[in-house]
């Protein structure tokens, strides 16, 4: 019966990863295309002066030297560290909170999760001259609603030392999408872990403390390195709402939109792909810093099996 | 004595042997709800804004405090002339009467429009000023004509749904190649996909840039769209995930019938794994919809702009007309949220965040 059958011409394993191989090709592909090609690129372009027009002319260390003498680089990156520094931990813990209480058994959760994701999907543009609007000293809705606590609100958008927080509260509306994450994180805590520690008499904040908060580190670490990500590139919505500009007195200009500028508005391409090398360093730099500290904080369910 | 005539009742309180933590609940979950009532304030007052903002006439967006809801002034025609209406009392009675001019220390001149020969001086600020509803719901046609919608909408509907026909066809492959598969290095690969998600995209960008202008592609919809067909970490991450959990046996009978790797997938993996493609084709839709950054560097030219460069252009040219930047803006939020409702319970039950976790 078996007979008829041609014996193959490659052995199983081999087909299997032929096959293995053909399926992920589009990604393969791209990434050479798109991923590993260009880095390899930027990397040169950063050694070279270039503005698309005329190929790039090599001036060696040139660009980095002058990078390290722009004032507006160390601006720019000063701007950026400061919003990461207060928008990436208040991000984290309110929407930590947040998928907290909607991971709670109360009527309607459903509902309140609606509510509270809705921001997430319509990040962008629109949210940001809606904000604008909010922000406005004169028409908008904020500072009325701060003076009826008797509170002055300041210029806000306008304000140069007021703009930076302005984002930060904005970014604090849309961030829907960490509670989802969390949230599924919340959810695959094990109910037994909750009622044996109900059994053992712990109180509701116990119950958070040793059982929820070492069980989602996993999720709190995923969201800290993505945040940190999301953060070095904080473009759009400083883009939308300066036109571009990073005013007033340059209190915005965010180390992407710095680097957009010289891409795009004076096509510096050497020059920002320096500035994009130096980001990813930066990124790198933190990301292994994170790696590095999560064993000390972050907790697999995994090891304790191996314990 | 009692332990045997315990009741069901009494057992699963023995889940609670403190006292108190019946009544603990009971006061977490009534702070938890009103919490989140105060959040939901928050989070729903801008969108009430953002809609009164977009149906007001130009009149009454000089008011200052804005109210939440399109109110305006109510007035009356006095010899020709259009007077704000107002609840005066007078000699003990409430009638509604007309101020008609203004004098020194808050006073005003009010007439009753039934009979405008008589006037009376009283405090302003004693009276009540009537207002009414007003709805300026032309905005919206005229904010559309005047950015261009149509011709921003299908450009935006070929990148969000070509680019999503591309990254479902791609990252399926992709995610099938890596759930189903063993091959030397594949593990390697994996770790490698992944760690693009890490990656700031500006180290690529300038030279993909180069590269689609070498090719012509620049103010064109392909660099938007072209790059979709070569896959991309996150949805191959997710697609893979979820097809792990499709149970090998389903691959097995299939292949003891003889299909081929290709003919699993049709058959087996993609239907199998319809929530995961749905979830994923929903990001990208609100990913593609939403995004402004590669449309701003690739779209020149007004006739290939997407919604989002063209928003926000129509915002730099005509910021005075807030009524008509928010009805664009309402406008261009609604697909989304449309989008959302329909397809909440992937957002609010996380089925398929959960291969997130370690």
């Amino acid at each position: 019966m078996q007979s008829s059958i041609k014996p193959p011409r490659f052995s199983l394993a081999r087909r299997e990863s032929l096959w293995a191989y053909a399926f992920i090709a589009p990604w393969t592909i791209g990434f050479v295309i798109f991923t590993l090609g260009p880095m390899l690129a930027s990397l040169f372009f950063s050694f070279t002066e270039y503005d698309i027009v005329s190929p790039p002319k090599w001036i060696g260390l040139t660009n980095y030297i002058n990078l390290v003498h722009d004032q507006l680089f160390w601006h720019s990156l000063g701007i950026t560290f400061k919003y990461a520094v207060i928008a990436l931990p208040l991000g984290l813990v309110v929407s930590y909170m947040i998928a907290v209480l909607l991971n709670q058994k109360i009527r309607g959760i459903n509902i309140w999760r609606t509510v509270y994701f809705l921001p997430s999907v319509i990040a962008g543009v629109a949210v940001a001259l809606l904000w604008a609007r909010i922000f406005d000293p004169k028409f908008g809705i904020l500072n009325p609603f701060l003076a009826q606590f008797g509170i002055k609100g300041p210029g806000w958008l306008s304000d140069p030392q007021w703009a930076v927080p302005a984002l930060v509260i904005m970014s604090l509306w849309s961030v829907g999408g960490n509670i989802i994450i969390y949230l599924a994180g919340l959810q695959g805590v094990p109910t037994d872990l909750y009622d044996a520690a109900k059994v053992d008499g712990a109180t509701a904040w116990q119950r958070f403390r040793h059982v929820t908060l070492p069980m989602t580190t996993p999720v709190i670490f995923y969201n800290l390195i993505l945040g940190l990500i999301g953060t070095f590139q904080y473009f759009t919505e400083v883009y939308v709402l300066t036109n571009g500009s990073g005013n007033p007195a340059r209190s915005t200009l965010f180390y992407n939109l710095y680097l957009y500028q010289n891409a795009f508005k004076y096509f510096h391409m050497g020059y920002a792909s320096t500035m994009a090398w130096v980001l990813f360093i930066i990124v790198l730099g933190f990301t292994l810093l994170i790696f590095r500290s999560s064993d000390a904080w972050v907790y697999y369910e995994g090891q304790l099996r191996g314990r | 004595m009692r332990q045997t005539t315990r009741s069901p009742m009494r057992s699963t309180s023995f889940l609670h042997p403190l006292p108190g933590i019946r009544g603990e609940t009971l006061i977490l979950k009534t702070i938890t709800t009103l919490v989140l009532a105060a959040g939901t304030a928050i989070i729903m007052i801008p969108f009430l804004y953002l809609l009164s903002t977009s149906v007001k006439d130009r009149d009454q967006l000089r008011q200052s405090p804005p109210p939440l809801i399109p109110i305006a002034a109510t007035t009356v025609e006095i010899n020709g002339q259009a007077e704000p209406l107002f609840q005066v009392t007078l000699d003990g009675q409430v009638r509604e009467m007309a101020l008609i001019k203004n004098r020194p220390e808050g006073k005003g001149v009010f007439v009753d429009p039934a009979f405008p020969d008589q006037t009376h001086e009283l405090v302003i600020a004693e009276q009540t000023a009537l207002k009414h509803l007003e709805i300026h719901w032309e905005n919206y046609p005229e904010a559309l004509k005047q950015m261009k919608f149509s011709k921003l909408l299908v450009n935006t509907l070929l990148v969000t749904f070509l680019g999503m026909a591309g990254m479902l066809f791609s990252c399926s492959l992709v995610a099938y190649g890596f759930s189903r598969f063993r091959a030397p290095w594949l593990n390697v690969l994996f770790i490698l996909l992944l760690s693009t998600i890490m990656l700031p995209s500006q180290v690529r960008l300038l030279p993909t840039y180069v590269l689609f202008n070498k090719l012509g592609w620049v103010d064109t919809l392909l660099p938007l769209i072209v790059p979709q067909f070569f896959a991309n970490a996150y949805d191959v991450f997710l697609l893979r995930q979820f097809f792990m959990t499709i149970p090998l046996e389903l691959d097995d009978a299939a292949k003891i019938d003889g299909a081929s790797p290709l003919q699993v997938l049709m058959f087996i993996i993609l239907p199998q794994g319809r929530p995961a493609l749905i979830a994923v084709a929903i990001f990208h839709f609100l990913y593609a919809w939403n995004d402004f950054y590669e449309p701003l560097i690739y779209l020149h030219s007004p006739e290939h702009w997407t919604l989002a460069v063209g928003l926000q252009t129509f915002n730099a040219l005509y910021a005075v007309n807030t009524n008509y930047i928010m009805a664009a803006s309402a406008v261009m939020i609604l697909p989304p949220i449309i989008l959302y409702f329909l397809a909440q319970r992937i957002f609010t039950q996380g089925i398929v965040f959960t291969g997130i976790k370690g």
